[in-house]
């Protein structure tokens, strides 16, 4: 246990969690095990801790959020911290003020964690250049969603004991998921092997050069995976832009269990959330307690967060463990 | 014996796949090609065998045309599946493919399935449907082309409309290559095109017209050849009707790219002086071009450059062309008159018989993943027989089509199918005296 004081076992020198592009199989290793910590405190009733007392957390959401900014809103106030949500909607960044000004007036504010998610790729990493205190990345674009790789790899690392030498299958809109391409980065950094399966309009240019194999048939690329993970179809994509229809996506890219059938018979079933039922993910396969942990990787989102909350805090000024 | 046997006997046995010409004999048996060769009967006939004497005739795989509009569903009386395979199999014509531009638009499963469904249940000839490669052909939004093409549809177009936008054509490509699927295109630039109705040039100033450049047709070829390379998926264009296309394609086809085109006869043997004083009949999509593109098409033929020759039939009742020209619709009947007219080039010495019969028959059928096409064991009893050096003068009255609107009226042809043969059964035979 780290929580109570004692120095981490491994070394994390990042102030910021902007990408998983950026950490070491060492340091996404470290930081699991610290998540794997969290999980019995989130599960006990009382589930409040001092860690960040006396801390402001900002949760700055430039794109609307359920999921993630609960998640990030339950993870800092179990921790102590004092949590402002602030939802910036379209109307308000239509009054003028650039995102670097939005940083600096942030900054005047003295937060000492940010978390933020921005529609454009490479948004928080610029906001963080102008911020004092550690920025987390909570989806940027199309970029990373940093948190849901790591929350993805703990469900599968409990489930599974380890990352090294599964063989997993990213599925569906590949071309503009973040949690895809942070999903890639932290398997292949942990040894898995990564399939792709998207229709050709849904698979980035030359993505075989993130070190995945592509494929366009759904029922070959499942073959003999032992993890099988679903993206979210936005609703703008799926009716003649890059799929033709919701009943062809499904047919050809929904996930059932014809296709599953395919996959190893004890393969786990994932999915970022939230789902579109009956167009990427058949509602029976999405429900079927026996293989799909999505549920679970809900709960570890939350694990996952106050790990990331807790490491950076670490290098805050006036910090015990501040020498 | 129950199954059907027929013997073709004393035939000029022609196979543009395999590339045999030369005296021949085939038994087909049920909807199959059983046999064929030199001289398969010599151990004897076996009893019950129907014998078909070709006369020496030209004995090929049945035509397979990619480019045919029909009326139904939606003007059934310029055109109804029914009469449309009558026309094709007078015209030795065995597998046709309709285009999608319907009254309502074949966009839809049901659609397909309804459009092989009448043509099974009515025609006498082999239907496949090409579908829409947009909603509508409305240009936005894709076709449910995985669904459709499990449905029978062999490939995707916006037929007479081209597919406009850039991104959509790089999507669909992109799309369809999951599936194999063919992407046709039209190809003319449409805002280049607006209200053009000839080819822009001398006879676009001396009639008064407005005219299309052939550089609306080379933009957009070039640019999809570009969208072909950059997805790496199979694409075709409909109709070349300039040299400038055949240019452009051949340079193409040397660097590798999975392309092809076709043309129409029509554009191989009439140009835009054939319009003389505003022939509305005359008013094609593309439009008739210079002399010179009308050679060099001829030439594109020749080289394999263009892969395929279409009838574009495409039938226009006296309402739609009894207009000013420019009100008038585009387009001419070719069925009946598709192989007399695609044999010209061969008549007149520019081109081999073997290489206009491959454009008729396998290539088409390849480029669609047809079985037929071709003479082998197996392979469907698709088979026309015809006199190639037969003249004949097309007369608009002897044709089947229910419109009369052949560019080709009075003309002296070359060339006239004797019998069509569909799956192993004659659908068509034609009187010795009768001419067309």
């Amino acid at each position: 246990m780290t929580r109570d004081g004692t120095t981490p076992p491994f070394k994390f020198p990042h102030r910021h969690l902007l990408g998983i592009k950026e950490l070491s199989a060492d340091e996404i290793g470290g930081l699991l095990d610290l998540a794997d910590s969290y999980v019995a405190l989130n599960r006990r009733i009382d589930k409040k801790q001092d860690l960040l007392r006396g801390r402001t957390q900002i949760n700055l959401f430039f794109e609307s959020s359920t999921r993630t900014q609960s998640s990030f809103e339950l993870a800092g106030k179990r921790l102590g911290a004092d949590v402002v949500n602030m939802s910036v909607s379209t109307s308000a960044i239509k009054k003028g003020e650039t995102l670097i000004d939005t940083a600096m007036t942030l900054n005047a504010m003295h937060p000492d964690l940010l978390v933020v998610r921005h529609a454009d790729s490479g948004a928080v990493e610029l906001l963080s250049q102008k911020m004092d205190c550690p920025v987390i990345n909570a989806g940027d674009g199309s970029n990373e969603h940093p948190t849901q790789a790591l929350l993805d790899a703990l469900t599968i690392r409990r489930r599974r004991g380890q990352l090294a030498g599964l063989l997993v299958a990213i599925c569906g809109d590949i071309l503009h998921s973040r949690v895809a391409r942070s999903n890639i980065y932290l398997l292949n950094a942990m040894g898995a092997r990564v399939r792709v399966v998207a229709p050709p309009t849904l698979q980035p240019a030359f993505a075989e050069r993130l070190g995945v194999e592509l494929f366009h048939d759904m029922r070959e690329g499942l073959r003999d995976v032992d993890i099988v993970m679903m993206l979210r179809l936005q609703q703008e994509r799926m009716h003649g832009a890059f799929v033709p229809s919701l009943r062809e996506y499904f047919h050809f890219n929904g996930l059932d269990y014809d296709k599953l059938s395919l996959a190893k018979p004890d393969a786990l079933i994932m999915h970022p959330g939230p789902m579109n039922r009956g167009v990427e993910i058949d509602s029976e396969v999405a429900d079927d307690i026996d293989r799909s942990v999505i549920r679970e990787q809900v709960e570890m989102g939350v694990a996952v967060r106050s790990a990331v909350l807790d490491l950076l805090s670490r290098h805050l000024p006036n910090n015990a463990e501040t020498p | 014996m129950s199954v059907r046997q027929v013997a073709y006997r004393n035939a000029r046995l022609i196979d543009p796949d395999s590339g045999f010409d030369g005296p021949g004999e085939v038994l087909t048996r049920g909807r199959l090609i059983a046999d064929f060769g030199a001289d398969i009967f010599s151990g004897g006939i076996a009893e019950g065998t129907e014998i078909v004497d070709c006369g020496g005739q030209i004995l090929c795989p049945g035509l397979v045309d990619m480019h045919v509009f029909t009326g139904e569903p939606g003007a059934e009386h310029k055109e109804t599946l029914e009469s449309v395979t009558a026309c094709a199999a007078a015209g030795g014509i065995t597998t046709l493919i309709t285009l999608p531009n319907t009254q309502p638009v074949i966009d839809d499963v049901s659609l397909v399935e309804f459009v092989k469904r009448r043509a099974r249940s009515r025609g006498i000839v082999t239907v496949h449907p090409m579908a829409a490669a947009t909603q509508g052909l409305r240009g936005e939004a894709m076709t449910e082309i995985g669904l459709m093409r499990q449905a029978g549809a062999v490939a995707f177009t916006d037929g007479r409309k081209a597919i406009a936008s850039a991104v959509l054509m790089r999507r669909l490509l992109s799309y369809a290559s999951r599936f194999d699927a063919l992407i046709v295109q039209h190809v003319e630039e449409p805002s280049l095109a607006q209200n053009g109705c000839v080819n822009e040039g001398e006879i676009s100033t001396r009639l008064g017209l407005a005219g299309i450049p052939d550089v609306a047709e080379a933009m957009i070829l070039e640019r999809d050849l570009l969208l072909a390379e950059l997805t790496g998926a199979r694409y075709h264009a409909a109709q070349l009707s300039s040299a400038r296309s055949v240019d452009i394609m051949r340079r193409a086809k040397r660097q590798g790219l999975p392309v092809s085109c076709g043309v129409s006869a029509a554009h191989l043997a009439l140009n835009e002086f054939d319009i003389g004083s505003y022939r509305t009949f005359l008013k094609l999509s593309p439009p008739l071009r210079r002399e010179e593109d009308r050679a060099a098409l001829v030439g594109g033929v020749a080289d394999g450059t263009i892969d395929v020759i279409v009838s574009a039939h495409d039938p226009q009742d006296q309402d739609s062309k009894r207009l000013p020209f420019a009100q008038a619709a585009s387009g001419a009947v070719g069925l009946e008159t598709l192989l007399a007219i695609a044999l010209e080039p061969y008549h007149n010495g520019y081109t081999d018989l073997l290489t206009v019969l491959r454009a008729l028959t396998v290539a088409p059928a390849r480029l669609l993943g047809l079985d037929g096409g071709r003479i082998a064991c197996g392979a469907p009893a698709d088979l026309t027989l015809f006199d190639p050096g037969r003249p004949w003068v097309v007369r608009p009255k002897a044709l089947h089509s229910k419109s009369k609107n052949t560019p080709f009226e009075d003309r002296r042809v070359q060339g006239i199918v004797s019998r069509t043969v569909v799956g192993g059964e004659t659908v068509f035979e034609r009187e010795e005296s009768q001419n067309a």
